[in-house]
């Protein structure tokens, strides 16, 4: 079973379109591969607006601990406030009181207390599910805005992916990544086997590409390259193509502005399925049928 | 004043919106500090072209172990929340990359055998973009995962002067990073497109800044595409659009090349100052209110 990441360093290139056709082109009959689906975008996830998903299943999310004082035994000496490092720990009215957005949820107030006052609280921070899809099974999450610890949601996520793709011999696990390089998206990236990544031929879109090229090579994870409205800025596109030929990058194609994206979005569809012989999907499905045979190892 | 630029969704226009804002205040002699947020993939230095003349590494304080006074008994592993230490056969092992340098195992451990050390998690850039913008931005350090330090840190950093408007870039999404890089701000613009994908992040971010009480106000870019939806979301929930900017080509291009909006049309720099009026005049009415 291999695992296929889509990324892209800079929002907004347009990893869930690309990744939402995947999805609908890995389900046609005559497809080799089998696909499982996962949207690691924890906090705005976008892939179950066009995959119609029927959620099968939801689990709570408990993600980290905030520290909580308890006033009454409280003697008010304010170590707590001394040890904490995240600021997160403020002299209201004589009373000392922890801010659960700065809280990192270290426990190392509750250590400290010399009264024993301070207690850690695991925080519901969202929820999961499973979900049957147009395209096949969906693992998919909402993190409740403000939480922290996407990347171990992420990694759930991902694990229910695997372990169903393993029961149920599927042999790819399509997961829609987040922007950035940080936490969630290094839990995207982690044992895939290929991350394509969806780059846009603009200053801020080459800038961040290099940036989340640098992250998957230091992970050790292959990467592949597609250029996302390579008409808008031609420039840019050879920009791109030059490095990914100094860097030994493979160029997997070029998609074309186009605004049946769009159409397709707005219609709850993939690009692929609402207007198969756009200029777009033509393209994405060029670039499928070379991403597929790269990660399955075939011709 | 602090304003803050976010949106759920990425690639809505974010940096688009807070560079030309910032440059539309500077032409007009209001000093700005730019702070771009968005540690993982800043991209404002691009619109702004700042001189660059100071850096300081974020530095997280990492524990170490002195073998020679450690007996082994494990406590440390004990307090640590994120399992970043542990005690192997007698042994303890720190794991660097997931350590949050809280501190509490050095402070807990028995025989004071542990001292820490920095470990650099990203960089802090500062200078000029001309002389009524000053710049500052973050560098998270390729394969770390933490942004928030790094944020945290840049918003420490220099002290904005009394006269400066603060203009913060955030970056995508609404979890931990986004929440260190709105909080504190005086007003948030929350730029969006009118597409299925943008109003539905823009309903997630609505609830974190409803969530962190700071008032919010919304850019529809590349108005035209998509529906109606998200207008008829912000009244429905009572959100003021203060500023629209169409789908055009030209403006996209432009972008591409780095442009700001008020260099691509020159007429922006008065619907910029107007977003900029429209917000002093939101604060105030809240401010009587109060």
């Amino acid at each position: 079973m291999k695992q296929l990441v889509i990324l892209s360093g800079k929002g907004g290139t347009g990893k869930t379109s690309v990744t939402a056709a995947f999805a609908h082109l890995a389900s046609s009959v005559d497809s080799p591969v089998k696909a499982i689906l996962a949207d690691a975008d924890v906090d705005t996830a976008n892939l179950e607006l066009v995959l119609a998903p029927q959620v099968l299943e939801r689990q709570d999310f408990w993600g980290g601990k905030i520290a909580k004082i308890d006033r009454d035994t409280c003697n008010g000496c304010g170590i707590c406030q001394q040890v904490c490092r995240f600021d997160a720990i403020h002299l209201d009215a004589f009373i000392y009181e922890v801010d659960p957005i700065a809280c990192d949820g270290c426990a190392a107030c509750v250590y400290q207390c010399p009264e024993g006052a301070i207690t850690m609280e695991l925080q519901l921070a969202g929820e999961w599910f499973r979900s049957e899809s147009l395209y096949g099974p969906l693992f998919h999450a909402a993190l409740t805005p403000a939480q922290e610890n996407s990347g171990k949601l992420v990694t759930l996520v991902k694990q229910n992916a695997r372990l169903l793709a393993m029961d149920e011999s599927y042999n790819m696990v399509l997961v829609d990544g987040p922007p950035g390089i940080g936490c969630p998206v290094i839990s995207a990236a982690s044992g895939a086997d290929v991350a394509l990544i969806v780059a846009e031929p603009t200053a801020a879109g080459v800038h961040d590409m290099r940036r989340v090229l640098q992250t998957t090579e230091h992970f050790g994870v292959e990467a592949l390259v597609c250029i996302n409205k390579a008409d808008i800025h031609p420039l840019g596109a050879a920009e791109i193509e030059a490095f990914c030929r100094e860097e030994g990058i493979q160029l997997v194609g070029q998609i074309p502005f186009d605004l049946s994206v769009t159409e397709a979005m707005v219609q709850g569809q993939t690009v692929t399925s609402f207007a198969p012989e756009s200029p777009a999907s033509q393209a994405i499905q060029e670039i499928w049928v070379k991403v597929m045979n790269l990660v399955l190892g075939g011709p | 004043m602090i304003i803050a630029v976010a949106s759920g969704k990425g690639g809505t226009g974010k940096t688009t919106v807070a560079a030309s804002l910032a440059a539309t205040l500077a032409d007009n002699e209001q000093p700005v500090f730019f702070q771009d947020c968005d540690v993982e993939a800043p991209n404002a230095h691009i619109f702004l072209k700042p001189g660059i003349d100071l850096r300081v590494d974020v530095n997280i304080l990492i524990p170490q172990v002195d073998e020679a006074l450690c007996t082994g008994c494990g406590r440390c592993a004990e307090v640590c929340e994120f399992h970043a230490i542990v005690v192997l056969a007698g042994k303890p092992l720190v794991f660097s990359e997931i350590c949050h340098g809280c501190g509490s195992c050095t402070l807990e451990c028995p025989e004071k055998a542990i001292s820490e050390n920095p470990k650099p998690l990203g960089i802090l850039e500062g200078g000029h973009a001309n002389t009524q913008i000053r710049f500052a931005h973050g560098l998270l350090n390729v394969g770390e995962p933490m942004a928030v330090p790094v944020i945290s840190q840049l918003k420490k950093w220099q002290v904005p002067h009394q006269r400066e408007v603060v203009v913060r870039d955030s970056p995508p999404g609404t979890s931990c990073p986004v929440v260190e890089s709105i909080r504190g701000a005086d007003f948030v613009i929350l730029v969006t497109e009118p597409t299925p994908f943008g109003l539905h992040d823009l309903k997630l971010s609505v609830q974190l800044t409803a969530e962190l009480g700071i008032p919010t106000g919304v850019i529809v870019n590349r108005d035209g595409v998509g529906d109606t939806k998200v207008d008829d979301f912000c009244t429905e929930v009572g959100l003021p659009i203060l500023m629209r900017i169409p789908l055009e080509r030209k403006i996209g291009a432009g972008i591409a090349k780095g442009d700001l909006l008020t260099e691509i049309y020159p007429a922006y720099e008065d619907r910029f100052y107007q977003l900029f009026e429209k917000i002093e005049g939101i604060l105030v009415e809240r401010g009587d209110k109060q």
